[in-house]
């Protein structure tokens, strides 16, 4: 049976919690374990840091799913000041598993991007597990010519099972809305940073990673369709999900190694949800650092790069 | 619908979309079964065109056949039939799968691209097949499109494609799906040049074929019945656990709601390419 869920960390702190348990008891013994307990202490956090420097590809297909992993507003409220959400696509609705708005970061305005899964079941429902229909793509295109027109720097948030398969999303041409979204960001005049938070998923993620850098959280991953869906339509077995993330090269290091990643941002030890603030401060740096360099180029230079970065894309033989 | 003639061995269960280039059905009858009016129709009696004898339905065309009835005869010059996949995700059996569809299509890719004439008028011409590894775009696919994109520039002549693709090629992963933002950044600088781009989308074209360069073009036809659709039929239905309706994501549907410009008889086709290629200013024989 394929494992569904990540459990490590459960499993670690029960037993750090019947080792607690443990030590109180022992303080009402005649002996000193004290040194006992520190060496067993050492060794437990040295087997929990291997295990996270060791994660299995399909782990951190389950890791960048967590359910208590920080979601994109989280990063926008903490990275962003003056933060104003901006609705809407202008045609049909209002698409809740794409924000989009403005604010203000190292003191420059920028147009922020991202998707929105929930932090709880009812948010959940509400933002459609953060997957878009063609209004999320729509409002994307908006809001991207709209920075383009006053010069707002872009920064994108990537956190999304895909676009969403449903009737309407057909109806209302999803495909038509994702290209048209991917036919303007590699010639859009402003610089644009993206960032992989959680789990990219295939054209409904990459509508937001066409950007000059794409910098991705160490246990995020990227790929070109869920495991499960690759390993139903390659094995015709949805259940050799785990088999197949070892082969798709999803992972942050994997992607970087392909050329695809610009960047990794290292999570603590347990994953972002473990010590939030930490990782965003690494993150904001790294996004400060970013934006510092591609503003000092001169926009035809960012847009020749970017360019030739996605020209450059593949692997074969002449 | 198909659903007898698609056992377990079909990659996606689309409705008239074979590995090869035709459907047989039944073994001992003979000829074959037409998946819109389910009567026998010999192979003979379909044509170069293809069509169902009795109710017009289109069957599966393999490239070289598409090329047949599009281009002028002996105008094509086919670029690019050096470049060939590399698995570089060592992912098990993708090189065997190639070796397979190579033998099986007599092509290198899921796309020929070249330079021909139509009705006497230059363009570049792209044509999918949807028979090669379901015409999944990988590395190959994608640089193919974009150097007959890139050529279409330099000889400032119209472009052409023909698209039949379930979508990106899963063995190349991430590489295949940054096709599309390959393809989509160079159709950006194509359409800066004012030059006509149309595309033609044939059954099945879905996935990031669809929501690439499928979509983008100046005109967009569809042949009748084509499936086209970013989810598959197969991914909507498990997502909402009901029967899609008749005719979702058919041509004449997507017609309905606003996505393509005509749907076009194959008959048709090479006729209405002239004159949109004489319409936008094209000059015979360039």
């Amino acid at each position: 049976m394929v494992k569904r869920h990540f459990d490590y960390e459960e499993k670690y702190r029960s037993l750090r919690e019947k080792f607690q348990e443990l030590k109180k008891l022992s303080q009402s013994m005649d002996f000193d374990l004290n040194q006992e307990f520190k060496r067993l202490e050492d060794k437990m956090e040295d087997i929990r840091g291997d295990k996270y420097h060791n994660l299995s590809p399909w782990e951190k297909v389950l890791l960048s799913r967590h359910s208590g992993r920080p979601v994109v507003k989280d990063y926008i409220e903490y990275l962003f000041e003056d933060w104003i959400e901006l609705h809407g696509d202008r045609s049909y609705g209002e698409d809740r598993a794409i924000i989009g708005g403005i604010a203000a970061f190292a003191g420059i305005p920028v147009t922020v991007l991202g998707h929105q899964k929930g932090r709880d079941t009812n948010e959940n429902l509400k933002n459609n597990f953060g997957m878009p229909h063609p209004e999320g793509f729509r409002k994307v295109e908006r809001l991207i010519g709209q920075a383009e027109k006053f010069k707002r720097p872009v920064i994108t948030f990537i956190d999304t099972p895909g676009a969403y398969p449903g009737l309407g999303a057909e109806e209302r041409g999803q495909a038509w809305a994702i290209a048209r979204v991917l036919m303007l960001f590699p010639r859009l005049q402003v610089p644009t940073i993206a960032i992989v938070t959680g789990e990219g998923g295939s054209g409904g993620a990459l509508a937001l990673a066409v950007a000059d850098r794409l910098l991705m959280l160490s246990n995020s991953v990227f790929s070109v369709a869920s495991a499960e869906a690759c390993a139903s339509i390659i094995w015709k077995d949805a259940g050799r999900a785990e088999e197949m993330a070892s082969y798709l090269k999803v992972t942050a290091q994997d992607l970087s190694e392909l050329g695809i990643a610009d960047e990794i941002i290292q999570e603590p030890i347990g994953g972002a949800h473990q010590d939030f603030t930490d990782l965003a401060d690494r993150l904001k740096k790294s996004l400060e650092l970013n934006l510092k360099q591609l503003m000092a180029l001169e926009m035809e230079q960012v847009l020749e790069q970017r360019y030739q970065k996605f020209r450059g894309v593949g692997r074969f033989l002449e | 619908m198909l659903k007898s003639s698609f056992g377990k061995q079909k990659l996606i269960p689309i409705p008239g979309s074979g590995r090869g280039p035709l459907d047989k059905t039944v073994p001992n009858e003979p000829g074959l079964k037409c998946p819109s009016c389910s009567r026998r129709v010999m192979e003979m009696e379909l044509k170069e065109h293809k069509l169902c004898p009795h109710c017009g339905h289109h069957f599966p065309l393999n490239a070289r056949e598409r090329l047949e009835i599009i281009a002028d005869s002996g105008s094509f010059q086919e670029f690019e039939v050096g470049l060939r996949s590399i698995n570089t995700l060592e992912f098990p059996g993708y090189d065997e799968k190639m070796t397979q569809a190579i033998n099986e299509t007599g092509l290198s890719e899921a796309i020929i691209t070249g330079k021909a004439t139509v009705g006497g008028y230059p363009c570049v011409l792209g044509i999918m097949d949807p028979g090669f590894m379901m015409g999944s775009m990988g590395s190959v696919v994608g640089e193919k499109v974009c150097r007959a994109m890139e050529r279409a520039i330099e000889l400032k002549i119209a472009l052409i494609i023909f698209t039949a693709s379930g979508g990106a090629r899963m063995q190349e992963g991430m590489l295949s799906l940054l096709q599309m933002a390959k393809t989509t950044a160079v159709l950006g600088r194509f359409h800066q040049e004012g030059l006509l781009y149309i595309s033609i989308i044939t059954n099945p074209t879905t996935g990031g074929v669809s929501a690439s360069f499928a979509s983008l073009a100046d005109i967009i036809l569809a042949e009748p019945g084509a499936l086209i659709g970013f989810a598959g039929p197969r991914v909507i239905k498990q997502t909402i656990s009901e029967t899609l309706p008749a005719g979702f994501q058919k041509a004449e549907f997507m017609l309905g709601h606003g996505m393509l410009d005509c749907i076009v008889e194959r008959g048709q086709l090479k006729k209405t390419l002239e004159l949109f290629l004489r319409l936008h200013g094209g000059e015979k024989n360039g």
